[in-house]
């Protein structure tokens, strides 16, 4: 495949790299409508072309944004996930601060991913998901009784972040009281414009309040997915007290920022449909329920920087063949709204069959709490088509704040009435 | 329709038992994939595909009479 990119790529050996990086699409581009994702990543897609971007600190990926593209490269363990590795395409400078504290799953490589993902996936089957869906239930109709006491909220901090954050400390067991401290920290790690510094001390803190947990769940046996696998797997060894931390630091991290910002950017989606909006709240029918949840994953991908990887030996990828050392991106909310693959496209089309979108990953590092996460996301779209069917955004969607800068996007703020 | 499992891969991701429940299962203990009809009916074609297609660790195999992979 000959495009202006490939010539670029031999010339940057030698040319000035200002040159270059003028010509290379910067990554991620400037989104135009906050319903969609950037009109340029889109037009690169339908172009069919493979692009090197330029990235905030000079690095150039390719830019995969097919479906089919993205999934390969997800899936292939030719691509790494360890951000140590020189000329990762780090997504910003706090991404960095992953590699300082403990590792995640998020960062490992097989096998040794999969062996630390095998001491804890009997946690998050489908059917435990399913077992949690009461207790769901609950958090949601609490958040909205109190809602509901008034005439107006903030369907971000009233509703969203209580539910996501409620659900996430009752799975691990942290208390729900230290929910500003954990907030906190996890909002420096995902502002995208911090320091490498200040996301890894927040790191660090989060790290060093959970080993205290971990540690406490040692001592004396503790409900919760912490104090349960303290006492499955400290006493042999199988894991240390900072990995079992990082394992409950992730958890709580892409447990909570996520689904609360799939909360509140889905009703809000839901708002800008609302014969859909009514249908929900009509028809007890698990299928559209569900069949909506799954369109709003694809559709939102709040994800919104891609997914990065770094090529561990040369690979061709659909046609664009990359060399060991080189990053890639996989912009998987590009992806997600291949006509190719999704008929609905550009739509919101709960109606269309969503599955298999990449919202949650693809390969060995798919999302391990999916299935809560469907679950959650089932209760509070279900419930607040069914109580407040009048509900409305308080104000003018120019006045939204949408999360352009931050690592999930979503909302900062949404005021709603009824 | 025949189904086979390369267990050693699955990373627990559960689209196999929200696709075809009567087919796969989660072993409870450490969450990894379980068949349960290893020869589902034909009426079954389209979910046990789609289970394939959508296991992110391509764990699952599904081959025809002919025994080639479908």
């Amino acid at each position: 495949m000959t495009d202006p990119t490939t010539d670029l790529t031999t010339a940057s050996q030698t040319a000035a790299p200002t040159t270059v990086r003028s010509a290379d699409p910067h990554y991620p581009m400037d989104r135009q409508c906050p319903f969609a994702p950037p009109r340029e990543a889109t037009a690169i897609r339908d172009a069919g072309t493979v692009p090197r971007v330029t990235l905030w600190n000079g690095v150039r990926p390719w830019l995969f944004t097919r479906f089919d593209d993205a999934r390969t490269i997800l899936a292939d363990p030719r691509f790494s996930a360890d951000k140590s590795r020189p000329g990762y395409p780090l997504s910003s400078a706090v991404a960095l601060a992953e590699t300082a504290v403990e590792p995640t799953l998020l960062i490992m490589d097989n096998p040794q991913h999969d062996a630390v993902r095998r001491l804890v996936l009997g946690e998050f089957t489908v059917k435990r998901a399913e077992g949690w869906r009461p207790a769901v239930r609950a958090v949601v109709d609490g958040c909205l009784d109190r809602m509901l006491r008034g005439t107006e909220a903030d369907l971000v901090a009233d509703l969203a972040l209580p539910v996501a954050l409620t659900v996430i400390c009752e799975f691990l067991g942290v208390p729900f009281e230290d929910r500003e401290l954990f907030r906190g920290l996890t909002h420096t790690m995902n502002v995208v414009a911090g320091t490498t510094e200040s996301a890894a001390a927040a790191r660090q803190a989060l790290q060093d309040y959970l080993e205290e947990l971990v540690a406490a769940g040692e001592r004396e046996p503790r409900d919760g997915f912490i104090g349960r696998m303290a006492a499955r797997h400290l006493p042999d060894g199988t894991m240390t007290r900072p990995q079992l931390a990082a394992m409950a630091l992730l958890l709580l991290t892409a447990g909570h920022d996520t689904t609360a910002n799939m909360i509140s950017l889905g009703v809000l989606t839901l708002l800008r449909h609302p014969g859909h909006f009514a249908a929900l709240g009509a028809d007890d029918d698990p299928e559209l329920l569900a069949g909506t949840v799954e369109e709003m994953l694809r559709h939102l991908t709040v994800v919104q920087r891609g997914i990065r990887r770094i090529a561990t030996e040369d690979v061709t990828v659909g046609d664009r063949f990359v060399r060991a050392g080189e990053g890639v991106v996989a912009a998987i909310n590009v992806a997600n709204r291949d006509p190719g693959r999704f008929p609905a496209g550009e739509e919101f089309d709960p109606a269309a069959r969503a599955h298999g979108h990449l919202a949650f990953g693809y390969g060995p590092h798919q999302c391990m709490g999916q299935a809560l996460a469907r679950v959650e996301l089932q209760e509070v779209y279900a419930a607040v088509a069914r109580r407040i069917p009048t509900l409305r955004t308080a104000v003018p969607v120019e006045e939204i704040r949408f999360k352009s800068d931050m690592a999930v996007y979503g909302v900062h703020a949404l005021p709603v009435t009824w | 329709m025949k189904v086979t499992l390369d267990p050693e891969r699955c990373v627990g991701a559960g689209h196999c038992v929200l696709s075809a429940g009567t087919v796969f299962d989660q072993d409870e203990a450490d969450g990894v994939v379980l068949l349960l009809d290893p020869e589902p009916a034909e009426d079954l074609a389209d979910a046990v595909l789609e289970a394939a297609d959508l296991c992110p660790a391509r764990a699952i195999l599904v081959t025809g009479a002919d025994g080639r992979p479908v």
